[in-house]
């Protein structure tokens, strides 16, 4: 049951082989048994049984109606804590639901909790957040422990960042959907090193009232899910105008169903050959040849093409995103809400100190970084410069989609997920750096994104792929993506039962 | 007695400092004169702030008028209000500005406790509305009866977010924050430095004050902090370079911005004659603060007319200058001008009237009840009334006289129950006694006109039997000795006689 997708729970629900009420405490089960993933900042045991129980009693409103979900905790829940894994705001407990949050509780989704992340959404491992890093729920699978011969709990491997919780809850099965955010490949990247359909809408079709913003310009609200359907299902009920949201636009057209039978002989798949980066496991490059060949075969026209600014992409990205932050953390003084230093012999200080006290290296580097840059003498130089080269990437994808190509087929991440040991042998701004080299583009350019699951590496870890599409097309990029799942055969989790497994370890 | 408008720059002061003030006065090239540009925050009249849904009051509760955006609660986004926007094109319009068809907003960063966000969302890019002109009036001359015009260009229109208030207790060491002001919108003016003195500032903001209360975009209340003016002053030798600047702010009454900026010119200048430099220490922060364009706000479209309205948006949605334009109300300017062809009163008279809230109201209701012509009205009400409410700080709406009572009085006069001198008497005594009407006065205190001819005349027999010497001047041609005989029988009658007809008793006695 809990491997299932949303059609099929929801048919099941309809048809009372299991009830909403007995679904979620199967979810509830399932993420005490996967505590140690850490998937879970809060988990809200009690109002999810109730949201389950008015779903039994109610004419089923659709799909999601008594589906378990989860949300990251950068997403406002009214009455319950949005901690953004900060010091920060511990106990902050927001007054109102994020838009899309409020859509899917519309629906009658059932909210199990708020996913863990990196602090205040920057990372790309999911392990710098202040209550601790999130494990890979692949890392207690069979296909890991069998491949790397590790029963040390030392060797698990991270999720990717910054929505990892979110992409841990799906791939451990206590959720059938999260949503994430998404600002450089924060949903992409745990997405495709969990093994789920990590969803990235085109900017402004998602609202983020109520999402808290790392980058305003570029941050979307991201869907993870089991399948590309299940994904598409939910950007069906969550894209359209927001009037709370200024930078919200109409949806195209209302989502129906996927076609089940894409037929890719009319489309172009373009192949950036930048996205040949340095760090590109030969894995990873495998599967990005296997899936190029399977279009190829099919009668889908696959060439090269050249989007000839990526290189400059993650340098501006670093510059616009550090402004975006300084700015966008500067309302946290301990005044209105969160965490208060006690320290107060003065307000200057009582700020000062506050933020020291609630904010990470990470968040405080890039503030420092940031308020460099906005500064008046190196304003024209950093921060103008990087939004005119941001122009000239997004003119890249333009100019490519404008000659006739549909989608672009790209790694998602330089590799599969890297044990936590080895990762955290760099710092966080090294590690983005590197991991965010193939998604933030999309993020600068505004244009959606998906990563689909193709494969397990050699040591029994996920490797995705990503398409990028033309501003809008969201529904074309799904229905690719969906012709690829349907041909990768990709493995459940479910297929491993790990929580046997995972009892003879140590935690 | 108009405040603030007293002839030309030399204002009366105590003698002091009046050398100084002949000398700027004189402005020969070597004189140092004053410059005087103007910040002016105006508060947008509008029922919702300017991101968000929250009320717009004065004096309300603390904390009370406050949205989750405008406590800056993570996750909030802004939501541009149109009848600010509205608000802003309308002024731009009436102050003759460009209004840009896009305009964009930007964050302005500082610490500060009242701002719970870290910033100020504003329009430092591109304002709403830039290049216009404000066309204000001095009176001037000994009798301050001649009106000279004069020009201060305004350099830009702006939308931003006012911020809340700190109130700081010593006692307990600590500082309370309202945010009810938080968020409220904003016109920021900015005038050019084509002020010389306190009193073209002064004059230039009451013409803006009129202009924004017309228009109602803004109550221009200066104590209730709807009208903030910041001046900057500096001082300098016509032909050099402009000098250092410095700034005068916290100012609540447009008399006492006359005052501040006079006396920091003299300042200024006294440092400046000394051989000293004029300090500036406001401006240190202002360079380090940064600014950012504010990524949740597209950028603002209005549109020329219905015509330019792209597919798809319907013409409510949108703001449309034409509309706007064809919706603005009389400006002050373009009133005073009807009054004059209207009423046949002197330019001085009207813009005095227009300068006053509610007299040119009140000079209508007169008229409506009264014969008497306009140009025979005013003075009453330019001089006596006026004169009168000033003397008491009291407005229009506070007058003990109203119009008919007023109306009533001159009608009196006019049909020669009483005589110009009585009528001045009688209003005073209907200003100190409220509700007691001038025929009742007049009754009381028997101040009517004595027209009994057979009165008159027995009082004339009386003062030409006793002035034999004064009659027989009159007989051998000395014409003017009348009048003496005339004061006489005046002083008789308490001043209430009918010159017209004592005169002509008179001479027929002496004749």
């Amino acid at each position: 049951m809990l491997g299932l997708f949303f059609l099929g729970v929801s048919l099941a629900l309809r048809e009372g082989r299991i009830s909403p009420t007995e679904l979620c405490k199967k979810c509830l089960n399932r993420i005490k048994k996967t505590q140690h993933l850490n998937a879970y900042i809060t988990v809200t045991e009690e109002s999810a049984l109730k949201q389950a129980q008015q779903s039994e009693v109610r004419l089923l409103k659709g799909p999601l109606d008594g589906i378990p979900f989860a949300v990251k905790d950068n997403f406002c829940t009214k009455n319950i804590k949005t901690t953004c894994a900060s010091k920060m705001l511990k106990d902050y407990t927001p007054p109102y639901n994020a838009t899309v949050v409020q859509k899917l509780l519309d629906q009658g989704a059932v909210l199990m909790g708020k996913a863990n992340l990196d602090e205040f959404a920057m990372g790309a491992g999911c392990t710098d957040g202040a209550f601790g890093p999130v494990k890979n729920p692949w890392s207690y699978a069979a296909p890991y422990r069998e491949q790397t011969g590790a029963m040390l709990e030392s060797d698990w491997a991270i999720t990717g960042g910054s929505s990892g919780g979110s992409a841990a809850a799906v791939a451990s099965l206590t959720s059938y959907l999260a949503l994430g955010s998404d600002t450089g490949g924060s949903t992409r990247n745990p997405g495709a090193l969990c093994g789920v359909v990590a969803l990235k809408p085109t900017y402004g079709l998602l609202s983020r009232h109520g999402l808290i913003p790392l980058v305003n310009s570029m941050d979307v609200p991201g869907i993870m899910a089991r399948s590309v359907n299940d994904a598409a299902i939910v950007l069906g009920i969550l894209q359209g105008l927001d009037v709370r949201d200024s930078t919200t636009v109409p949806a195209p057209s209302p989502l129906t169903e996927l076609p089940q039978d894409f037929d890719v002989k009319n489309i172009c798949v373009g192949i950036p050959k930048e996205y040949h980066a340095p760090g590109l496991s030969e894995e990873t490059l495998a599967q990005w040849s296997r899936v190029a060949d399977l279009f190829e075969r099919a009668g889908a026209q696959v060439k090269q093409v050249s989007l000839p600014h990526t290189q400059y992409s993650i340098v501006c990205y670093h510059v616009l995103c550090h402004a975006e932050v300084a700015s966008n953390m500067a309302r946290f003084d301990g005044l209105e809400y969160g965490h208060r230093s006690q320290i107060d012999s003065s307000t200057e200080v009582m700020y000062a100190s506050t933020r020291h006290e609630g904010f990470n290296d990470v968040v405080r580097g890039r503030i420092l970084s940031g308020n460099y840059f906005l500064l008046k003498q190196n304003y024209q130089h950093y921060f103008v410069k990087a939004q005119k080269v941001r122009r000239l990437i997004a003119d890249d994808f333009r100019n490519v989609f404008g000659s006739g190509v549909d989608v672009l087929l790209t790694p998602t991440t330089l590799s599969d997920a890297a044990c936590y040991q080895d990762f955290t042998q760099e710092d966080n701004r090294t590690r983005s750096a590197q991991e965010d080299v193939f998604t933030q583009p999309a993020n600068m350019a505004g244009l959606p994104a998906v990563s689909v699951p193709t494969a397990l590496s050699r040591r029994g870890l996920p490797i995705g792929l990503q398409l990028i599409g033309p501003a809008l097309h969201d529904k074309k990029l799904l229905s690719v993506a969906q012709w690829i799942e349907q041909r990768v055969g990709f493995p459940s989790i479910s297929d491993w039962d790990y929580s046997r497994e995972r009892s003879a370890h140590i935690h | 007695l108009s405040k603030g408008f007293r002839g030309g720059c030399c204002p009366e002061r105590s003698s002091k400092f009046s050398f100084m003030w002949l000398s700027l006065c004189l402005s020969t090239p070597q004189q140092l004169v004053g410059v005087v540009g103007l910040e002016i925050h105006a508060q947008i009249n509008s029922s919702t702030k300017l991101f968000s849904g929250s009320s717009v009051r004065f004096s309300a509760p603390p904390n009370s008028l406050v949205s989750f955006f405008d406590a800056s609660l993570p996750g909030t986004l802004p939501v541009l209000n149109r009848r600010c926007v509205e608000a802003a094109v309308m002024t731009g319009l009436a102050l003759n500005c460009n209004i840009n068809r896009k305009s964009l907003f930007d964050r302005k960063h500082y610490f500060y406790a009242d701002l719970p966000a870290g910033y100020q969302i504003t329009q430092q890019r591109q304002p709403v509305a830039v290049d216009g002109t404000l066309t204000y009036s001095l009176l001037e001359g000994k009798k301050r009866s001649q009106v000279i015009r004069k020009n201060v260009h305004i350099k830009q229109i702006q939308l931003e977010q006012d911020s809340g208030k700190s109130l700081h207790d010593d006692v307990h060491s600590q500082t309370l924050i309202d945010l009810n002001r938080a968020g409220v919108g904003l016109m920021e003016l900015v005038m050019e430095p084509d002020m010389s003195c306190g009193e073209e500032a002064a004059a230039a903001v009451r013409e803006l004050q009129l202009i924004l209360q017309a228009l109602g975009t803004c109550q221009g209340n200066m104590s209730e902090g709807q009208l903030r003016v910041d001046a900057n002053v500096s001082v300098h030798r016509p032909g050099e370079p402009l000098g250092v600047r410095t700034e005068v702010k916290n100012i609540n009454s447009v008399r006492y911005l006359a005052r501040a900026i006079d006396y920091e010119i003299q300042r200024q200048i006294g440092i400046l004659q000394r051989g000293g430099t004029v300090q500036n220490e406001t401006r240190a922060y202002d360079s380090k603060s940064g600014f950012m364009p504010e990524p949740n706000l597209p950028p603002l479209i209005v549109y020329e007319d219905n015509a330019s309205l792209p597919a798809g948006i319907d013409a409510c949605q949108a703001v449309v200058v034409q509309k706007i334009k064809e919706g603005l109300p009389e400006l002050p300017s373009i009133k005073r001008d009807r009054l004059v062809q209207t009423y046949g009163i002197l330019p001085e008279h009207s813009f005095t009237l227009v300068n006053e809230d509610g007299l040119v109201e009140y000079f209508e209701a007169v008229l409506m009840a009264t014969k008497k012509e306009p140009r025979k009205v005013i003075g009453w009400v330019t001089n006596e009334l006026l004169g009168h409410l000033k003397q008491q700080d009291l407005s229009v709406s506070q007058s003990p006289i109203s119009p008919p009572a007023l109306a009533e009085l001159l009608e009196l006069q006019e049909t020669g129950h009483i005589s110009s001198s009585v009528a001045k008497q009688v209003f005073q005594k209907m200003w100190r006694s409220p509700g007691k009407t001038a025929a009742q006065i007049t009754q009381e205190h028997d101040l009517g006109l004595v027209s009994d001819t057979a009165q008159l005349h027995s009082i004339c027999q009386k003062v030409v039997d006793s002035h034999p010497d004064e009659v027989h001047a009159i007989r051998n041609g000395n014409k003017k000795v009348l009048n003496k005989l005339m004061g006489l029988v005046q002083k008789e009658t308490k001043g209430r006689a009918d010159p017209v007809l004592v005169r002509k008793i008179l001479q027929e006695k002496t004749s």
